[in-house]
């Protein structure tokens, strides 16, 4: 790890100015990633900016009737929320579908969807690896990458996006509310959130450098059966091979999206006119032009099992 | 004390302190964080300074060029350590692979360099400021592309890479029922959780190592070969050990580098390796790939048994031994076995819990399950008919105790096996569910083993050996034996274990510690009772030890009367015959399992575990339960997630942390149940104990695979079994 400075925050604005202050400066939240990538100089922050004790830690209703959650509410408070757990059963089901107890305390929702990839070489300093040093070239196409993407992906970079919280936002529709450094709000829906790798997979998201989360705010709820199933090698404490993500109303139709297949919780909502017809029909829209690899092309009968599973747990 | 004719009856089977479930003795120190183990010693903590590792980026080639200068400048370092300055070394007895590399890097993650600071933070950082450049040579990576090629595997420890008996090849030709299968298992990591941790500190040329090693004896002698030491100048101490499973036999990079970045700074070094260089720098349970081809009569019995296996390693290593348990397991007129070798270039391949039998046994128990399913014979009667009593190899010579039959007639009752249905047929709402069975068998070891006992006036008895306790509950079964021994309740027993400076025991590997160990703290006691009673003037023979108290006709003394006069010492070892010559004595058991796999998604979930286990006297049913337990979990990481997953381009462990390589969690294991067979046998030791901690690995990773099948009628032969190598078979979705 290299040596860094530290200094700790209590409002957005002296966040984003501390950044601005800084050369090569780093927001830390819980830092249960970043802490683990400084380790082994994934990171290499020389200054880290402690934006845990703003007071973005409240999930409360917005006027549009769904529901602000401040960029520092921990995933445990948030995935025990009585709101989120009634009306937004998805994102409290992904959440404790993820990680641990002891990591859900500390992890907060903005860390959460900014967690970086779980590709093995990614973490290997030694290996070539093009979103860790671009143009390094990428050790994972031709190797081991059994739990890579299969769709959106590039010849620079097959990582996923690990969060499991990330796919139930993404079908519920949520978007990201930020201030940059020149102290300007936006909301940016969370379908656009990030950035496909292309030639480029070092850059993943939208935010500008400096760009702090506020909030991730959930629009109306939708009401159906909210169904979260992550498949994994082993039944806890494992990233999703994939998982699949949906919201069934009673007539059948509904939301979908799916984890661990692409750099991003990938949903197609025109593939969601299918899902009367069932999984094969939805998982056809949603997965046509996947690329695989001879060790993760299983993911796609997974995905469209999984898938048919999931609506036959909502028929009940 | 010679041990060349079986036991009869002695102190130990009176069994009131053996034999009874116990706490471990040291149990209260872990859960208070009060045990010292190795990384921990706070002896130095005014001087040491902390050492980290730089392991090499390639696996085969050579260091073209090392450049220190940023490192050295770097806050805090006090030294760096490279195979360009440590000056000449040896290498030790028990690695092939150097601790030290360079020029030539034998494996990926190999040392290069050791970086000694201040602070841990400082050595971390300076070790990422070590500039090395590398010339790359191909390597051998792929263990399936070796196959053709590969020679005869070299003698694994003694026993011949080739067997064979009968006619095999004929009468697997004309056996009317046949089986030819291939089977894999991946490298596994021993993944236990204390990392492979030192403390080196030198007083003149003497040299201590507080370290981490279930091999005191073997590890003094390569320390001292590797740094050119006289053994007496190496002083070995690993009382505490957070888990070894075979990854901990040998010296590694941590010992060898400490003593030499202590020896550079002038300072006590400590050093720990991280968890990726505990996958890539040290040992591991080397990758198989076995045929299995099985010939039967209609009715069931084995007439030909044919068992290969190819493994990799670095040149000069042994084999992965797959096949030995085939000679010694099933009757079978006609068999061979056979080993085969090719040197690779990956991380030095070595033991892991159970070798051998471990990996040899989850693609036999496979075979026997497809054979079963040939033949329409239950899996359970198709083992049962074709046991045997003898070596099959070697007729003449009986097996000291099997019960084998027992322990799977005995589990099939208890397990409701009667119930098992059809491949695929059974349902529980989504859940597909079968029942798998395989047979354990693990063979026993005894090595000779030497322990001091001393007496004092307070009528405490304290043992000293350099025995081990890995976590396995070696410090609680040798209070027990000199309990047992002295006639004393165990808070009147202190055990002293783990130091170079003590009697060397048989250390704790190959499931040989327990009844190893404690019959050399028997022999001991039994030196010390003499001397007790000699002391107080008793006759030997007619002396009875209980209560605290030594007896004989009417007269009664305090046992701490005999150290009256100042301390009784008494030292002695056992010393094995030819007793396991003349018979072969193993351990047996049979593994139950019942899984549910997802009809969705091909998710196996264990709903149920059964171990029926013969092996020997069981000293401390506590602590053998929680070894067998131990080895049903891990066999069951073994048959779901374990595996290292090799590039076979750059030629590493990819998953090389516990992210990627997973074990199971609380999540994945049901409630298990063991039973111990109520035996004794003689032939093994005073005791009449056999090893167990092997044993609960063995077969299970095969009952689990057979109960997905049954499941699911989908069989898989490549461990692990994962969804993704089954799901084209799982039943169409409605
Ligand atoms: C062992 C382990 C297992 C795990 N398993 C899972 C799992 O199964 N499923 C899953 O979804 N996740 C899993 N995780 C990941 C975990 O969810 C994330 O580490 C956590 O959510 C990150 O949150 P944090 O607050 O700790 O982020 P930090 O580590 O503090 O930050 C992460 C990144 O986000 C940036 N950042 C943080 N907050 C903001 C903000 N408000 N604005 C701008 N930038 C910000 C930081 O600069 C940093 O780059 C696991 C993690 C570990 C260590
Ligand atoms: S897939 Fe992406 S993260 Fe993985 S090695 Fe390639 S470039 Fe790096």
């Amino acid at each position: 790890m290299k040596s860094f400075t530290y200094e700790r925050v209590d409002t957005p604005a002296a966040a984003t100015a501390a950044f601005a202050r800084t050369r090569g400066a780093r927001y830390i939240a819980g830092g249960t990633n970043l802490l683990d990538l400084m380790k082994l100089e994934i990171e290499t922050p020389g200054h880290l900016i402690d934006i845990s004790r703003l007071a973005l830690d409240k999930i409360e209703p917005t006027s549009e009737g769904g529901l602000r959650i401040g960029a520092m509410v921990r995933n445990t408070d948030l995935a025990s929320d009585a709101r989120i757990r009634r009306d937004y059963g998805l994102v409290s089901r992904a959440l404790v579908a993820g990680a641990s107890g002891q990591l859900r305390n500390k992890a907060t929702m903005g860390g959460n969807i900014l967690q970086r990839t779980r590709c093995p070489y990614f973490y290997d300093t030694n290996q070539p690896c093009n979103k860790r040093q671009p143009g390094s070239g990428c050790a994972a196409i031709g190797g081991f990458n059994r739990i890579l993407a299969v769709i959106g992906a590039s010849d620079a970079c097959i990582a996923t996006q690990p969060s499991d919280v990330g796919v139930a936002l993404r079908a519920l529709d949520a978007s990201v509310e930020t201030v940059d450094v020149a102290g300007k709000t936006r909301a940016i829906p969370y379908a656009d959130f990030y950035r496909a790798p292309g030639k480029t997979p070092h850059l993943e998201t939208a935010l500008t450098p400096g760009e702090l989360i506020t909030a991730v705010t959930l629009p109306k709820p939708v009401g159906g059966t909210h169904i979260y199933h992550k498949v994994r090698d082993r039944a806890s404490y494992a990233f999703a091979l994939i998982s699949v993500g949906a919201v069934v109303q009673r007539d059948g139709t509904g939301r979908v999206a799916l984890g661990g297949v692409a750099y991003k919780p990938w949903r197609i909502e025109a593939a969601e006119a299918e899902l009367p017809r069932g999984a094969k029909a939805v998982t056809a829209k949603l997965l046509a032009g996947a690329k695989t690899t001879h060790e993760n092309a299983y993911k796609l009968p997974l995905v469209e099992r999984t898938l048919a599973g999931v609506l036959a747990q909502a028929k009940g | 004390m010679k041990f060349d004719t079986p036991a009869t009856t002695n102190p130990i089977d009176q069994l009131k302190v053996i034999g009874k479930p116990t706490n471990r003795i040291e149990g209260p120190l872990k859960t208070t964080g009060t045990a010292t183990y190795a990384y921990e010693h706070k002896n130095f903590a005014e001087t040491q300074a902390y050492g980290y590792v730089v392991g090499s980026a390639i696996a085969k080639g050579k260091i073209a060029s090392m450049n220190l200068d940023e490192a050295r400048a770097a806050p805090g370092v006090l030294a760096i350590v490279t195979a360009a300055n440590a000056g000449k070394l040896g290498k030790g007895d028990f690695n092939n692979a150097k601790l030290l590399g360079g020029p030539d890097i034998e494996h990926y993650h190999q040392a290069v360099a050791l970086v000694v600071a201040e602070t841990f933070e400082q050595a971390r950082a300076a070790a990422s400021l070590v500039r090395v450049e590398y010339t790359r040579d191909k390597g051998v990576y792929d263990l399936s592309a070796t196959v053709d090629a590969a020679g005869k595997a070299p003698l694994l420890y003694g026993a011949p890479p080739e067997t064979a008996v009968g006619d095999f090849a004929s009468a697997f030709a004309a056996a009317p029922v046949q089986l030819d299968a291939r089977y894999s298992t991946p490298d596994h990591s021993h993944a236990m959780m204390e990392p492979h941790a030192s403390i080196a500190t030198w007083e003149g040329d003497k040299l201590t190592l507080w370290t981490s090693n279930q091999m005191i004896a073997w590890s003094v002698g390569d320390v001292a070969k590797t740094l050119g030491l006289p053994k007496e100048n190496v002083r070995l101490i690993s009382p505490y050990i957070g888990g070894g499973f075979g990854g901990k036999l040998y010296v590694r990079a941590d010992a060898i580098l400490a003593a030499l970045g202590a020896k550079a700074a002038k300072r006590p070094v400590k050093v720990a390796l991280h968890r990726a260089l505990m996958i890539n720098n040290t040992t591991h349970r080397p990758a198989t790939i076995q045929r299995i081809r099985l010939g039967a009569t209609r009715d069931g019995k084995l007439t030909a048994i044919g068992h290969e296996s190819w493994s990799g390693d670095i040149a000069g290593v042994k084999p992965e031994g797959a096949v030995m348990q085939t000679r010694l397991l099933y009757a079978g007129a006609n068999r061979m076995t056979a080993m085969r070798m090719t040197a690779m270039n990956l991380a030095e391949g070595n033991d892991m819990r159970a070798p051998g039998e471990a990996p040899g046994l989850m693609a036999l128990e496979i075979a026997m399950d497809e054979m079963a399913e040939k033949l329409g014979l239950d899996p359970v009667q198709f083992r049962i008919l074709n046991d045997t009593q003898v070596d099959p190899e070697m007729p003449s010579r009986p097996f000291s105790q099997r019960q084998l039959n027992k322990c799977l007639q005995m589990g099939a009752e208890r397990f409701g096996w009667a119930k098992r249905g059809k491949p695929g047929a059974t349902r529980d709402g989504k859940w597909l569910v079968g029942l798998g069975v395989a047979a354990a068998f693990r063979n026993n070891l005894n090595t000779n083993s030497a322990a001091r006992v001393r007496l004092s006036n307070a009528g405490i008895v304290t043992v000293e050996t350099d025995m081990t306790d890995i976590g396995t509950g070696s410090y609680t079964i040798i209070a027990q034996t000199a309990a047992e021994m002295m006639g004393l309740p165990l808070d009147k027993v202190v055990v002293k274990l783990g130091d170079s400076a003590f009697p060397v025991s048989a250390g704790s590997g190959g499931q040989w510690g327990a009844n190893s160990s404690t019959a050399g703290v028997y022999a001991a006691c039994a030196k010390l009772r003499e001397a007790a009673a000699q002391k107080l003037g008793l006759n030997p023979e007619d002396a009875t030890f209980a209560d605290g108290k030594v007896k004989a006709g009417r007269r009664s003394f305090a046992l701490g009367d005999a150290a009256k006069d100042g301390e009784l010492v008494a030292e002695d070892g056992i010393e094995f015959g030819k007793l396991a010559e003349e018979a072969q004595q193993s351990t047996f058991g049979a593994h139950f399992v019942e899984v549910g796999v997802d009809s969705a998604t091909g998710e196996i979930r264990i709903r149920r575990m059964l171990a029926v286990c013969a092996a020997g006297r069981i000293l401390n049913p506590k602590a053998a339960r929680s070894q067998v337990i131990g080895g049903m979990t891990m066999g069951a990481g073994a048959a779901l997630m374990e595996e290292l997953a090799v590039d076979k381009r750059f030629g590493f462990f990819v998953n090389h942390d516990l992210a990627g390589y997973e074990v199971p969690v609380h999540a994945d294991i049901p409630y298990q149940e063991v039973i111990f067979l109520d035996e004794t046998d003689p032939s093994t030791s005073p005791m009449k104990a056999k090893g167990v901690g092997e044993l609960g690995i063995c077969g299970v990773a095969a009952a689990v695979a057979n109960a997905v099948y049954n499941a699911t009628g989908a069989r898989v032969r490549n461990y692990p079994v994962t969804l993704d190598k089954f799901i084209d078979k799982l039943p169409e979705m409605t």
